[in-house]
């Protein structure tokens, strides 16, 4: 089995790869493809990861590569605390 | 709706000496923290710091923490603990959760994002068993909480975590089996090197790990050869009994918080990733917003101690708590103290990332002005130190 790469989401190498082969050219298109980077830790551990496959799969220099979006709240929270 | 002149994120190093200094100015501030108590990594720094004297050189980490905390509480600043930040806008309000219990929205005049930084991992097959853990972490576990975090222990990572972790696990009673570094070189400062090479720790260069194998927890570490163009070498593989596998290759900046409030970037390696992009005040582009310490690029305590002190003068003068020329000697005095850490084989290396920051930072002004658009948010302040707008 292809490694792990989002813990959170237990997203490994492969779908992330088949995400860049399907057009997913950006981190956010990843995530969004796959959930990788979407879950609990919000990208803590996996983020550059991710970045360096992108890199790697795509040729883009990794100092190109835009961090997927960051938003609010940052911490995971309950909905109740959301108002 | 709270109001407070300068909200600072982080209890650490640079947050703490940045809260000092604004209080010492006059402004009134609060220092949140997610942790239960302030001093972020200070309290498991148990090795003595470098440096001059002047930078508490010699000293232990722990008890310049104790210092910070004892000044923090001479001068009654307001430290929420249990605090997360969760978000926080251009204009300066601030959402915070407490005991995750309850949500608080503040307002803010000036912020300083002093959040510090998470650590890396390096996802290879078996890294997600029990066991594979950041070097940063086992310190916490073992400094922090008393409990030894393996027996037999293999570091992934020759620089200054990696062999400052593993001298504390040999203190703490644990077997580091090796130290494996990527590099054809080794990373960390020699003092620390030579320490745990006397203690009998092999390091391994040119080598990473392959798997951790186990079936429940950690049991074995596959470790490999690198060629210098960073590839396996086929057949070099060999195993290594352990039960914990460290991991201390770098952090990251922790910029949501800066990215969140609108906050330019750029990427330089050196510093750990993205950076946000700021003056030498550690004004960021957004206007009020600063920053300090690891997340305005990865560096030591002693340079987020001083950053933090920069940040919090920058921050009372543009509150007008100092006039231009006292305001002046005393980041004038700052940035003495901070050349001084930035020197030396490794220093430097950081001086001149951090120069590229500042670097950014004037190109960007630059073709702001070019572009002839409207004046760039963040750049009221002169550059030369002189003049600011109040």
């Amino acid at each position: 089995m292809s490694k792990i790469i989002c813990r959170c989401e237990e997203i490994t190498e492969d779908e992330i790869i088949e995400a860049i082969a399907s057009g997913a050219s950006t981190v956010n298109e990843i995530k969004k493809f796959s959930r990788a980077n979407m879950g609990l830790c919000q990208g803590r551990t996996c983020r550059k990861a991710i970045e360096r496959i992108l890199s790697k799969e795509t040729g883009q220099k990794l100092e190109n590569i835009k961090p997927s979006s960051y938003r609010k709240p940052v911490r995971p929270i309950k909905l109740g605390l959301m108002k | 709706m709270n109001e407070y002149e300068v909200v600072i994120v982080g209890a650490g190093p640079a947050g703490l000496s940045a809260a000092i200094e604004c209080a010492k100015a006059g402004a009134k501030v609060l220092v949140i923290d997610e942790n239960n108590q302030p001093g972020g990594q200070l309290f498991k720094q148990i090795h003595k710091f470098f440096g001059s004297k002047e930078h508490k050189a010699g000293i232990r980490g722990i008890h310049i923490g104790e210092q910070l905390l004892k000044e923090t509480e001479e001068l009654s600043i307001e430290v929420w603990l249990d605090s997360e930040v969760c978000g926080m806008d251009q204009d300066k309000s601030i959402w915070i959760t407490k005991q995750k219990e309850k949500s608080h929205c503040i307002q803010a005049k000036k912020i300083i994002i002093a959040s510090g930084a998470t650590e890396n991992s390096i996802p290879f097959e078996g890294w997600t068993l029990p066991g594979v853990m950041g070097a940063g972490a086992a310190q916490t576990m073992m400094n922090c909480h008393r409990v030894l975090p393996g027996k037999r222990i293999m570091m992934i990572g020759s620089g200054n975590v990696g062999v400052i972790v593993s001298y504390q696990l040999l203190q703490a009673g644990a077997e580091v089996v090796g130290i494996l570094e990527a590099a054809p070189v080794l990373g960390g400062y020699g003092v620390h090197t030579a320490k745990v090479r006397r203690a009998g720790v092999p390091f391994y260069t040119g080598y990473t790990v392959k798997q951790a194998l186990g079936k429940e927890h950690v049991e074995a570490a596959e470790i490999v050869k690198l060629d210098s163009n960073w590839n396996t070498v086929q057949g070099s593989e060999r195993i290594v009994e352990v039960d914990t596998i460290c991991l201390a290759v770098g952090l990251t900046p922790l910029i949501e918080l800066a990215w969140l409030s609108g906050c330019q970037f750029t990427y330089l390696d050196k510093m750990g990733g993205h950076v946000p992009i700021h003056n030498k005040y550690m004004e960021t582009t957004v206007k009020g917003i600063y920053v300090a310490g690891d997340v305005s690029g990865i560096e030591e305590a002693s340079t987020a101690m001083e950053e933090g002190r920069l940040a919090g003068i920058s921050a009372a003068w543009s509150l007008g708590y100092y006039d231009n020329e006292k305001a002046d000697m005393l980041i004038n005095e700052e940035w003495r103290r901070l050349n001084l850490l930035r020197c030396g084989q490794f220093g430097l290396k950081r001086k001149m990332s951090k120069d590229e920051i500042l670097i950014k930072w004037e190109e960007m002004q630059d073709a702001n002005f070019k572009n002839n658009r409207s004046p760039f948010d963040g750049g009221t302040q002169a550059v030369n130190g002189i003049s600011q707008s109040k």
